[in-house]
């Protein structure tokens, strides 16, 4: 398989009227700035994702207070393009914090970023963008956008892997893409250098600290978040024999391949680390084992979006399972009538959680993305007669 | 870069020549208006005369003239000022009556005192036009006229332009002794206003409204009325506000208030001309435009023209327009830049959605039939687009 077809780079394309949307974030100031310098014709927005902005994080992370509707404001002052707050939190109420809920009640991890940005900013946002007469949606993320020569759209990783962020990109259509502008993509850039950009362009947000966390838990506790909304209700931790090793206080407080916090008192027999190896809402059960037991050898996923065309039988491809994860190598096939997706990994896999999303590469090219729904294990758990 | 068509009078409009003038001769001039030597005489006297102008203008005797730092601390002067002393003389009482269509200055420091100061507060109702009748007002008050501490309505609304029976309901409160507090923000300059014939015992103005600086306002507030002090110190203004006057904010604040007072008539004509200019163009132009607030031009601010555009959102028409130059707004300025239904049109009984797609256009006295037709060219296809978008 092969890496870029001859492409034109999205610089080159007209004047384009440009919506940026401004986490008051450095990476989404400067991808604005870069937007405007371009040519460009670039109006700034802020989302407002909380219908009660003070009860989300008050600190400088975070991309939903007031004070980073003030950032973003300002960065678009300096940058010289009008800015405007757009309110989006009862969308993003009922597309991202309410599935959020729900994933995990179900004993699946989601990731709420990859929801808001194939719910939010490039469904809701980006239509509103079209309706009013926008050609794209800027943001700060790190991919690259190429038009092929057909005119069709490719997503790739960023040039700079350890920034990549094509993965939480993953569920972007063709049509989206071809309205997307990311403008750190293309471009060998260390964070660093992107601060000093920040700096030399007079944006007060270049010595913001990054935001990791999931915006809408104001204090970074998730388990505690969980816990107000679904409740906590105790039940047992198991080992793969199926014995009674411990207690947790809500199975939703769990991830699969989690280490820490599972708070059993004892050592394993072994006096090896244990690990979340399945979680069952039904039963309010955690199973926990050896590192190995994590190893996964196919998986299968649901909802699956196709960058171009969908791919008709199997192929090979790499696969990243996570945000910040590595890249293994999978055979993947469409099944059952294309509503779901089957992955084979070459060499077994550790800790997949169901709700995470696969996503193929060919190459630095995004194919398609997949949630994952159920995971088929390498080493079978050994049964209690055993 | 600034726009060239500019309908948002009602938020801040340009001063006067005459007031910058005075401004900036005082502003070169030295002396602390509570100092006792000459450089503080001369302060005071300029204060003073300020006061009297200022009075003269409004029908107010200068003694009656408090001033504060704008609106917002007249309002929460009046609000906070006069539940506190009117509880303290009397543990009763505790109710505030209040129109449910107030600027936030006002809600929200009423709000506060229910949160905190255990008073119980009674909206009254408003007719479909925001505008609160005298019987309504007078059937809150019988039910108990002994724990009234206040009653609070503005003298025009800020966003939708109604303007309220404010001598009736304050004749009605008085009936009872109970004072009334009138919000004037609006109606200042843009209608007759008599702080003697009105029979309030506070009326809250403010200078950059009126084509005077920002950061200056008073309270007009009868002799008779003590409110406790939200500020401390020493003792300027009859004891009820303390802190330095800003003098050469007050000097210009007073000859704004008497070039809007004096300039009344005109104003009210020519602008409301313009005024009427637009509303026929925008609904040319958009034929299904719902005009909210009185259409009668006696009961409406002869500067303002509020508009529900259906199936749009506000704030996707805000901008439209600002990226064709005009500057207008989708109801009142609030801080997080987000905007929300108008709690003026959800009070007087619109349909929510209708609520969200509003634009405000208030003129002033810079306004011309060029900014008007820029406006009339603008706003149709705005608002197709904007329909386009849809609510989100």
């Amino acid at each position: 398989m092969t890496a870029t077809p001859p492409s034109i780079p999205e610089a080159t394309a007209p004047r384009l009227r440009v919506l940026a949307a401004m986490s008051g974030g450095v990476d989404s100031a400067v991808a604005a700035a870069r937007a405007a310098e371009a040519g460009h014709d670039v109006t700034g927005v802020h989302l407002a994702l909380s219908a009660n902005p003070k009860s989300f994080r008050t600190g400088a992370r975070g991309c939903c207070t007031v004070e980073d509707a003030h950032d973003a404001r300002r960065a678009a002052d300096v940058i010289g393009i009008p800015f405007y707050v757009w309110d989006l939190a009862e969308r993003f109420r009922e597309d991202v914090v309410e599935d959020f809920f729900a994933e995990y009640e179900a004993g699946r991890t989601p990731n709420p970023c990859l929801r808001c940005n194939e719910k939010i900013k490039f469904a809701a946002l980006l239509d509103k963008a079209l309706a009013l007469g926008f050609d794209a949606v800027c943001t700060g993320h790190y991919a690259t956008v190429v038009r092929r020569a057909d005119g069709g759209r490719e997503l790739h990783r960023a040039s700079d892997m350890a920034k990549d962020q094509s993965y939480v990109l993953g569920v972007l259509d063709e049509r989206q893409l071809a309205h997307a502008m990311f403008p750190l993509g293309d471009t060998l850039t260390t964070k660093d250098e992107i601060r000093a950009e920040a700096e030399r362009r007079g944006l007060a947000v270049a010595e913001k600290p990054d935001s990791h966390d999931i915006c809408f838990i104001a204090d970074g506790d998730t388990r505690g978040f969980l816990a107000k909304r679904l409740g906590s209700a105790e039940g047992d931790i198991l080992d793969e024999s199926g014995a009674r090793v411990g207690t947790h206080e809500g199975a939703h407080g769990f991830t699969i391949g989690q280490r820490k916090g599972l708070r059993i008192g004892h050592p394993a027999p072994d006096g090896r680390p244990r690990y979340v190896l399945d979680i069952s809402p039904v039963e309010n059960t955690v199973t926990v084992g050896p590192a190995e037991s994590l190893d996964v050898s196919a998986l299968s996923a649901v909802r699956p979006r196709w960058c171009g065309a969908p791919p008709r039988g199997a192929g090979t491809y790499t696969a990243q399972l996570r945000a910040h994860g590595g890249e293994t190598e999978v055979t993947a096939e469409p099944v059952g009538d294309g509503r779901e997706l089957r992955v084979r990994f070459a060499e077994p896999v550790r800790g997949v959680a169901p709700g995470q999303a696969v996503v193929l590469y060919d190459g630095t090219r995004v194919v398609g993305s997949a949630t994952i729904a159920s995971t088929e294990r390498a080493r079978p758990l050994p049964t209690a007669a055993e | 870069m600034a726009n060239s068509a500019y309908f948002d009078h009602a938020a801040t409009t340009p001063m006067f020549p005459e007031a910058v003038r005075t401004m900036t001769e005082q502003l070169t001039v030295t002396g602390n208006a509570s100092s006792l030597h000459g450089a503080g005489r001369r302060a005071r006297r300029t204060v003073e005369e300020a006061r009297e102008t200022l009075g003269e203008a409004l029908g107010a005797r200068p003694s009656e003239v408090v001033f504060t730092s704008g609106g917002t601390e007249a309002d929460n002067l009046a609000v906070k000022g006069l539940y506190w002393s009117r509880r303290a003389a009397d543990p009763a009482r505790t109710r505030i009556l209040a129109s449910p269509v107030e600027h936030h200055a006002v809600l929200d420091a009423v709000r506060w005192l229910a949160d905190h100061e255990g008073a119980a507060v009674e909206w009254l109702p408003v007719d479909t036009y925001g505008r609160v009748h005298p019987d309504a007002l007078r059937e809150a008050v019988e039910r108990d006229p002994s724990d009234v501490a206040l009653v609070t309505v503005m003298w025009a609304n800020n966003e939708i332009g109604t303007v309220l029976p404010v001598r009736e309901l304050a004749a009605v409160a008085a009936e009872f002794g109970i004072p009334t507090h009138a919000d004037a923000v609006q109606a200042v300059g843009q209608l007759p206003v008599s702080f003697a014939d009105s029979g309030l015992a506070a009326l809250t103005l403010t200078s950059h409204k009126i084509g005077g600086p920002y950061g200056i306002g008073a309270l007009l507030l009868g002799r008779e009325h003590t409110p406790e002090p939200l500020l401390h110190g020493g003792g300027q203004e009859r004891d009820v506000r303390s802190g330095t006057l800003d003098v050469p904010a007050v000097a210009a604040f007073a000859t704004a208030a008497r070039l809007a007072t004096e300039r009344r008539p005109e104003f009210a004509r020519d602008v409301g001309a313009l005024r009427d200019a637009l509303v026929t163009s925008v609904r040319a132009a958009v034929p299904e435009a719902v005009l909210n607030g009185d259409p009668d031009p006696d009961g409406r601010l002869p500067a303002n023209a509020h508009f529900s555009f259906p199936g749009c959102e506000g704030d996707s028409l805000l901008l439209l327009l600002d990226a064709r130059g005009i500057d207008c707004s989708t109801g009142s300025a609030c801080t997080a830049g987000v905007a929300q239904p108008s709690h003026v049109l959800l009070a007087a009984g619109a349909d929510p959605e209708l609520a969200r797609g509003t634009l405000r256009f208030s003129l002033g006295h810079t306004s011309t039939k060029a900014e008007v037709e820029a406006l009339a060219a603008a706003i149709g296809p705005a608002v197709a687009r904007a329909r386009s978008a849809g609510l989100s």
